[in-house]
């Protein structure tokens, strides 16, 4: 009898000892590329790597000379309005499509739907010549708004989706007695549906807004002069030329641009759990 | 009693009728609606006969003389006057199946909208989900429809670094560029070799990123755990990072000589008693840097998994483990049983979509280490996947654009058919109430 319950206590032991064992393994894995990125930005000596130097001299010269030397804040401010601007328009449109798709029974919907679906596989961004063409024509080659109009037509399909599902879960009980109190289509999707989205709506804020920061390949592409260039491009020709890396400044134009969306990530990452269970699970 | 005395509209007559768009309408009375379907249609004729006619027939020839014809546009013109065909066809059924629909109404309600005023509130009353989804569909038809479709007839041409217009003329090759990829040895060995590799990076990177989410999140979502909370927090942190940013630092970290993982970390796997490591080539073997492109996309890739799961493993109610500890399950049991079915029930359609995302991630693949070590022709790297090909097929010194559309078709394709395939499968879409 004692045997066992030292064995079970044995077993209890072990296998918390594994938990925190794989827990702090995971958390070293991924805090030290991200603490050697953050520590290069600050660190005074000419460097070509990154590197965990505990003896190093903290300086904020590489910052000083990224505002001075580059077009930094030129890409910096064109990154922001470029992501601004394709989480506004896409926020509105996806919320009023998927809005739509979970509260009306109309002609056509269930080919939407469909479409929706179909053209969400399509990797819109291999269209890459066709992009180029239409930008010739109508003039949109290293414009924003051409850039932006691309970022958000290719999330709106994945992302309807996501917000049919999510005001799927909402129940419909306050439309219909709303309804019954003569209320119209835009009162009880602005005063009843809208809030009680919001949680949704603030996911779909943060993703639309993180796409163009994550972004290499559209905006290197349509986006041709220097003083145009998002910062995913920029930062690139850093450290894309062997002969001449300038690692530090890298780092600390990742770290200047990291910080207000992992901020961001975490006010609203609470939100996180509700809208993708919500919306990803039944589809 | 009241509607014997209406003369009925003949629903079959309406239909007919409105064959010459508007008729249809007028002879139920609507003749401001009439006017205005008649007018649309007079503007597409119009339309059609002075840009319309001209530009299908250009579409066909893709221009006769160098310089004065520019083969590019007259495609993208003949593309925009099969959209704007398109469209209009549909106004066409619109109005047919008004006239009829109104008739109905007519026979049996006695009366039919004739002011403007009345018109425009049926609009906002039953047009309101029409409404709320033209914007979507209006950015989809722009951005993507239209680039999808020039993207499609593109790969039936010769558009490359030989016939740049509007010095060269482009011309319609038919299947050539297909034929060339599958059967010319030099294309063909380059696409088989790029499509294998895609498909195994992508198996390998998903499966990756999905096992350690749900392992972590398993693990993490145990009760006796202190400081749950500052774990979670990290676990996001490769997540919250903008993506390039994370790709760029590995990037330098893994380089052969400087970089941080030769020098710190396998150096320090070196202390470890009989363990020894040398140098690793992550960046000039192609095997290796297979190796880390996996891993790197692993710890990219894993926090958004561990968040769902997370989600789908607080669902659970606990009755379904305290009636398996009754049955007497061990550990390894409750998992496979009861936690594995119910995370891959819930979260099936969302790794389906880690998989196409994977499929097609051009960042990783670009931005670690350009597509390369090495070369197996066709300007491709050897960790180049299909879409950093195209990419590159594009934006080469010697652009190969109509071989580059050709195989964006066939990614499409097999993107399409087995996400459809899987969806249908796995019943993604059966507790979806699509009517």
């Amino acid at each position: 009898m004692r045997g066992i319950l030292s064995s079970t206590k044995f077993n209890r032991f072990f296998s918390r000892f594994l938990t925190y064992l794989f827990l702090i393994v995971l958390s070293i894995i991924i805090i030290y590329p991200l603490l050697i990125t953050v520590q290069s930005a600050f660190n005074a000596s000419d460097l070509t790597a990154f590197t965990l130097d505990l003896h190093m001299h903290w300086t904020l010269a590489n910052f000083q000379q990224l505002f001075t030397q580059t077009l930094y804040l030129t890409w910096f401010k064109n990154t922001m309005i470029i992501a601004v601007s394709t989480m506004i328009i896409q926020v509105i449109i996806v919320t009023l499509a998927g809005y739509t798709y979970s509260r009306y029974r109309f002609k056509g919907r269930k080919n939407g739907l469909i479409f929706f679906l179909v053209i969400q596989m399509v990797p819109t961004m291999a269209a890459l010549t066709a992009y180029f063409v239409l930008g010739l024509i109508i003039n949109g080659l290293d414009q924003y708004w051409f850039l932006t109009m691309v970022y958000v037509g290719g999330g709106i399909p994945m992302n309807t989706w996501l917000m049919k599902g999510y005001f799927d879960t909402i129940p419909r009980d306050l439309d219909e007695s709303a309804r019954i109190d003569g209320a119209g289509h835009l009162r009880i999707l602005w005063q009843i549906n809208l809030p009680l989205a919001m949680p949704m709506i603030a996911v779909q804020a943060l993703w639309a807004f993180m796409g163009p920061f994550g972004d290499y390949l559209l905006s290197a592409f349509l986006l041709r002069s220097p003083e145009n260039m998002t910062v995913a491009v920029g930062l690139q020709q850093f450290i894309a030329d062997p002969t001449n890396q300038r690692v530090a400044m890298f780092a600390a134009g990742s770290f200047l641009i990291s910080i207000p969306i992992v901020i961001l990530f975490f006010l609203l990452q609470r939100n996180f759990q509700s809208g993708l269970t919500a919306g990803g699970t039944k589809g | 009693m009241e509607s014997q005395n209406i003369k009925k509209k003949s629903v079959r007559k309406a239909g007919l009728l409105s064959l010459i768009p508007g008729l249809g309408q007028m002879y139920n009375g609507q003749q401001l609606k009439g006017f205005a379907f008649l007018a649309v249609t007079i503007a597409f004729l119009i339309e059609l006969v002075t840009i319309g006619i001209p530009a299908f027939q250009d579409f066909v020839t893709l221009g006769t003389v160098p310089i004065r014809d520019h083969s590019l546009f007259l495609l993208v013109k003949g593309t925009l006057q099969i959209i704007i065909t398109f469209v209009f066809l549909m106004v066409l059924i619109l109005n047919v199946s008004d006239a009829r629909q109104v008739a109905k109404q007519y026979n049996t309600l006695g009366y039919v909208n004739r002011s403007a005023r009345s018109m425009l509130k049926n609009i906002w009353e039953n047009g309101f989900p029409y409404l709320l989804t033209i914007p979507a569909y209006f950015v989809m038809l722009f951005v993507i429809v239209f680039p999808v479709l020039v993207t499609l007839l593109m790969a039936f041409t010769n558009y490359d670094f030989y016939h740049i217009p509007p010095a060269k003329l482009i011309d319609w090759v038919g299947l050539q560029n297909f034929v060339n990829m599958f059967f010319l040895s030099a294309y063909r060995s380059t696409f088989v070799s790029v499509l294998g590799w895609t498909i195994i990076w992508t198996l390998l990177a998903t499966t990756g990123q999905i096992t350690l989410g749900i392992l972590t999140a398993v693990i993490t979502n145990q009760k006796f755990i202190i400081g749950k909370k500052f774990f979670r927090i990290i676990f996001l942190l490769p997540w919250a990072i903008p993506a390039f940013v994370t790709i760029m630092s590995f990037s330098n970290m893994f380089n052969d000589s400087i970089g941080a993982i030769n020098q710190q970390v396998l150096g320090l796997l070196n202390y470890i008693p009989f363990v020894h490591v040398s140098d690793i080539p992550w960046k000039t073997d192609p095997f290796w840097t297979k190796t880390a492109l996996i891993m790197i996309q692993t710890w990219l890739g894993f926090p958004y998994i561990f968040v769902m799961v997370t989600g789908v493993l607080q669902s659970i109610p606990d009755d379904l483990y305290e009636a398996a500890n009754i049955d007497g399950a061990n550990a390894i049991q409750k998992f496979t049983k009861i936690t594995l079915p119910m995370i891959l029930f819930a979260t099936a359609p969302v790794f389906i979509t880690q998989y196409t995302f994977n499929f097609n991630n051009f960042s990783i693949i670009y931005l670690f280490n350009s597509g390369g070590p090495g070369d197996v022709g066709g300007g491709a790297g050897s960790t180049d996947i299909l879409i950093s090909w195209i990419y590159k097929l594009t934006t080469g010194t010697s652009p190969q654009y109509a071989l580059a559309s050709a195989v964006t078709i066939v990614i499409s394709i097999i993107v399409i058919g087995v996400s459809l395939l899987t969806f249908k499968k796995t019943h993604a879409f059966s507790n979806e109430e699509m009517m």
